[in-house]
């Protein structure tokens, strides 16, 4: 059993003065500051700068990032860049050029061929063009900035409803709480498609948009599909709000506010809502694509906007009839989809992994 | 001077004998995004068969994660990464996943402090008492086991077992909860008992109880009980030999009479007095200064060195080594060499 | 009223909190039942007990956080009403057990502690703000530097002074310290105990103690009063109670204090009670300790004892003791 190193015949009385290994002088008594040096205090983070520094080391986050702000970027540079428009025929030296009809991707239609052999500079069609000879990249363009402006605003229409309903609810509980719910369970229970169908051809028929240049530009199926956010999406941001505010509620923080004095509206401003808002932004954050994938497959069956605005989904149902000759562009507008919807997505997680407190330690 | 000797000697060499369970100089770390944490540092002890050995250290001491690391029970981060711990001579960390799993429960078993969370909720006492109980020992069939888990209950003074067994665990009270986690434990009649902070929830008369009970269980069944806590009061009822840790470090381990009666490191010293004096109980209380060590910044010395009064220059600067007191017992205090370096002093000037 | 010694006096104070127990049925769950006591300016009065026993909902009733079920809470000669609760909010405060979650972590140490004086308006301009924030983080012996840091960055000790700090903003006569030390750690519990000390007799607030730690509870109490199921069992001087406690209940609960001592706690024979708390739900009937009593009787079981003074202030409910 006795093996060399025993653990407890180290330290016995050693033989040899002590004095004569160890440096006396630093057996006198350290000073306060001496101490003090050790006792630092780590330095001072917010909870923002943590969660920032967590989701800067998330690779997969800061890929969405970048990838966000170059489609962003794409969105806004494009239109100054590319001489093109989304609605109308290509023209080359001032002509209508319909026999630009279905190019692939860097090729040149005859017209601009001797447009430019004779020195013209003509812009290359990136993506092709389509069968109206419209430039197919400027449409994804303004697809993808389409589809991006309803998946944001949507959000943030279902962010504000939801978080107000969901604040009322949770923060006055009782028989209030208890009616509040049992509407979001009823709102809850419709089908949301049909709801849609509904308001687009009620829109239609009912309201007069002329009046209105931005609603024009947009279309009533555009509206509807707003309302249609507005009406039904913002029941599961309401439930989620009311129930961290039920959980905030409960700490002692709330209850210490109220001890000193606090009114309601104070505790709200001051001590729930900070307390939730990472939930509620990673939250929105996630119903971005969810909104942007409702917004294209409404539009795929038809109901999304109005032509000849492009949003992505139209431009993939529009490329379906011709999916077998012209299958890239089914692809490209599908393509941004898939990248948008994926980058929100990650960052969503991302953003959850690097604020969600009860994720943190 | 030469007596005492002797008496160490002889002390040393009895406990060799005796251990169930040797750590030697364990280190464990957690692996943070922030970084290393070193959770436990060189850690060593001895624990003696039958005998009750109380941890002792305030939070982030490492006094529990030194209980995780002997079970292997460690968080996902944590690993053991240097060091031994020696279960009847073979090395606990080199065991397979076979031998571990004999190990845990049948060898050594832990309690927890919340018994609520260490209970499945979803399923009724006898039957999660009955799965421990199948898993390791040779009791295969559900009639057996679920008499043995009626007689282990008895055991640990649960009423009325038959009826118990088929309740859900939040049926029960905290108490309750903590006799079956107890009787769960002690189905394969382990060597070694590791109780974490087995009472800090449960109440003054309820943990009487408990106290009670694990000390007329250890009586009976001879096991060897590691006992984490941060209560002084539970470590002197309970325990015949104490470890004081601070920061990941022993400060200072002995029996309980040498670290309450004879404390011979600042930081026992300075717990000590920071709890009420029974004699006499409106004496003003001598606080140690200063906040608890953050394991993320740890000083390159002694680990107590910012909250020690009496710091010296040297504590700053180098880990103290462990040293023997005269009257046997172990603390790794410099002040301790200073007083050394003295007496001889002074025998040289005679 | 006309003002007498005490600063606070609680007549039979009752709090019943409605639980669901069928589909429309509710059935009163009984956390306090019947409480009366009172403190003198500058005093401090201990509340001991078993978690469930009550002794939080009685600090938080006091301070209206739960709106009473029956009773009467004179303050300063005044009684305490819905109306001038705001008011009397400036006198008397609250300290929180979890120095954890009664911090908000998303404000910094200076609007913690300058929350009170916001809600009541005790500064004329933002400097007068922060010298008076700046004095109170001196008087709990926090660093002035880190006023602008966040409530997590510190550890339970800097986090319980600066809940003691927030509390001491409206400088109250009356603090009600729910367990304050019982989340931190021994050593750094004795420096909380002595700032205790410290600001009574700088300040000459009083304090009502509530803790489950007897110990404490002996050292920083003139006074102890323990509570057993919503109920009073015994109130007396600290030293008084501890040396002679009468009340079965009392006996039992000093006797299982693991002193930390080994020679005292080997030898000194425990009283160990039988059984548990029952639920508050289905309390029995008569006094609620007669379940888990040696000395219980018939008697016992009909009817509930009330507080006899037993002289020199020593109150004790029971009928055999």
């Amino acid at each position: 059993m006795a093996t060399e190193n025993n653990v407890n015949d180290l330290p016995l009385p050693k033989k040899n003065p002590l004095s004569l290994q160890i440096d006396l002088s630093k057996f006198e008594k350290a000073t306060d500051e001496e101490k003090k040096q050790q006792d630092v205090m780590s330095e001072s983070t917010t909870f923002f700068k943590d969660g920032m520094r967590k989701l800067m080391k998330n690779p997969l986050a800061v890929g969405s990032i970048i990838v966000l702000i170059l489609i962003i970027l794409m969105m806004i540079v494009t239109p100054h860049v590319v001489p093109y428009t989304y609605s109308q025929i290509i023209t080359v030296d001032g002509k209508r050029d319909t026999g630009a009809k279905n190019l692939k991707p860097f090729q040149y239609s005859k017209m601009e061929q001797a447009y430019i052999a004779k020195g013209g500079k003509v812009f290359p069609h990136v993506m092709g063009t389509d069968e109206l000879s419209r430039d197919y990249f400027v449409r994804v363009v303004y697809g993808t900035r389409v589809s991006f402006m309803v998946g944001v605003f949507a959000s943030l229409i279902v962010g504000i409803i939801g978080v107000l309903y969901g604040s009322i609810s949770g923060y006055s509980g009782g028989k209030t709480d208890m009616i509040m719910m049992r509407i979001v369970d009823i709102i809850y229970s419709l089908p949301d498609l049909l709801v849609i169908i509904l308001l687009s051809v009620v829109f239609k028929e009912t309201l007069d948009f002329s009046k209105v240049p931005i609603l024009q530009k947009l279309g009533a199926n555009m509206v509807s599909m707003f309302l249609v956010f507005g009406l039904l999406y913002w029941v599961g941001m309401a439930r989620l709000v009311r129930g961290q505010i039920l959980t905030i509620k409960e700490n002692e923080y709330v209850l210490a506010a109220r001890a000193i004095g606090a009114r309601p509206n104070r505790i709200i401003w001051h001590h729930i809502l900070p307390n939730c808002i990472s939930v509620i932004i990673i939250s929105i954050a996630l119903e971005i694509p969810s909104a942007i994938f409702t917004e294209s497959y409404l539009s795929f069956i038809g109901l999304g906007v109005a032509l000849p605005m492009p949003s992505l989904g139209a431009l993939a149902s529009d490329a379906r009839s011709g999916m077998q000759s012209y299958p890239l562009k089914l692809v490209f507008p599908a393509l941004m989809i898939v990248l948008i919807v994926l980058a929100f997505n990650l960052l969503g997680d991302g953003l959850r992994d690097a604020f969600d407190p009860k994720l943190r330690k | 001077m030469d007596i005492s000797t002797i008496d160490v000697e002889e002390k040393v060499k009895k406990n060799e004998e005796d251990s169930v369970l040797r750590v030697k100089n364990l280190h464990t770390s957690f692996f943070t995004d922030s970084g290393e944490v070193k959770a436990v540092n060189g850690v060593s002890f001895n624990l003696t068969k039958g005998k009750i050995l109380g941890i002792v250290g305030e939070s982030g001491s490492g006094k529990s994660v030194t209980a995780y690391s002997i079970m292997q029970i460690l968080a996902d981060t944590g690993r053991v990464v240097e060091g031994e711990i020696l279960y009847k001579g073979k090395n606990v960390l080199n065991f397979g996943k076979k031998e571990m799993h004999d190990f845990r429960g049948d060898k050594c078993s832990i309690i927890f402090q919340d018994p609520m969370t260490s209970l499945n909720p979803t399923f009724t006492i006898g039957s999660q008492m009955n799965e421990a109980i199948m898993l390791h020992t040779d009791k295969k069939h559900k009639k057996e086991a679920t008499a043995r888990s009626i007689e282990l209950l008895q055991m640990v003074g649960v009423n009325e077992p038959e009826k118990r067994i088929k309740q859900y665990p939040h049926e029960l009270s905290g108490g309750m909860r903590q006799r079956v986690m107890i009787a769960m434990a002690l189905a394969c009649e382990p060597d070694i008992l590791i109780a974490d902070e087995p009472t800090t929830a449960l109440d003054v008369t309820i943990q009487a109880q408990i106290l009670e009970l694990m000390k007329e269980l250890q009586h009976k069944m001879g096991m060897a009980i590691i006992l984490v806590t941060h209560d002084l009061g539970v470590i002197a009822s309970m325990c015949d030999e104490i470890i004081v840790m601070y920061g990941g470090r022993v400060c200072e381990r002995g029996t309980a009479e040498d670290i309450f009666y004879r404390p011979s490191h600042e930081y026992t010293k300075g717990l000590l007095r920071s709890i009420p004096n029974i004699s006499n109980m409106k004496e003003r209380l001598v606080p140690i200064a200063g906040s608890p060590i953050n394991l993320l910044n740890m000083p390159k010395g002694c680990a107590f060195c910012a909250r020690c009064e009496n710091a010296l220059k040297i504590c700053l600067e180098q880990v103290p080594d462990e040293m023997q007191m005269p009257d046997g017992h172990y603390a790794s205090c410099w002040l301790n060499v200073k007083k050394q370096l003295e007496e001889e002093k002074a025998n040289g000037e005679q | 009223m006309a003002s007498s010694e005490y600063l606070v006096e609680v007549k039979d104070l009752k709090e019943y909190f409605p639980i669901k127990t069928g589909f429309f049925g509710t059935t009163p769950l009984k956390a306090v039942d019947g409480v009366s006591f009172n403190i003198k300016p500058g005093e401090t009065l201990g509340l001991v007990g078993e978690s469930g026993c009550g002794k939080t909902t009685v600090g938080r009733t006091l301070l209206r956080l739960y709106k009473p079920t029956s009773g009467e809470f004179y303050f300063d000669g005044q009684l305490v009403d819905d109306k001038n609760i705001t008011d009397l909010r400036r006198q008397m405060q609250m300290i929180f057990q979890d120095p954890y979650s009664s911090l908000n972590p998303r404000m910094t140490v200076e609007d913690i502690i300058g929350e009170p004086l916001d809600v009541h308006k005790l500064y004329s301009n933002r400097a007068e703000r922060r010298e008076k924030i700046l004095h109170l983080m001196e008087l709990v012996g926090l660093n002035a530097e880190h006023a602008t840091r966040y409530a997590h960055e510190f550890s339970g000790g800097q986090r319980q002074r600066i809940g003691i700090a927030r509390a001491l903003a409206v400088n109250p006569k009356f603090i009600v310290c729910d367990e304050p030390v019982s989340a931190l750690d021994v050593s750094i519990q004795a420096q909380v105990i002595n700032m205790f000390e410290d600001l009574q007799e700088k300040l000459g607030v009083a304090y009502l103690f509530i803790a489950h730690d007897l110990l404490v509870v002996h050292h920083i109490s003139q006074r102890i009063a323990v509570m057993y199921l919503g109920r009073i069992v015994e109130i007396a001087d600290a030293d008084e109670l501890n040396t002679h406690p009468i009340h079965p209940y009392t006996l039992s609960l000093l006797s299982a204090v693991p002193i930390p001592d080994p020679k005292i706690a080997k030898e000194s024979k425990r009283i160990i009670l039988d059984g548990d708390v029952p639920s508050p739900m289905h309390m029995p009937t008569g006094c609620p300790f007669r379940t888990r009593c040696r000395y219980a009787t018939e008697h016992c079981a009909q009817e509930c004892p009330s507080l006899t003074d037993r002289g020199n202030g020593h109150m004790v409910a029971c009928f055999e003791k």
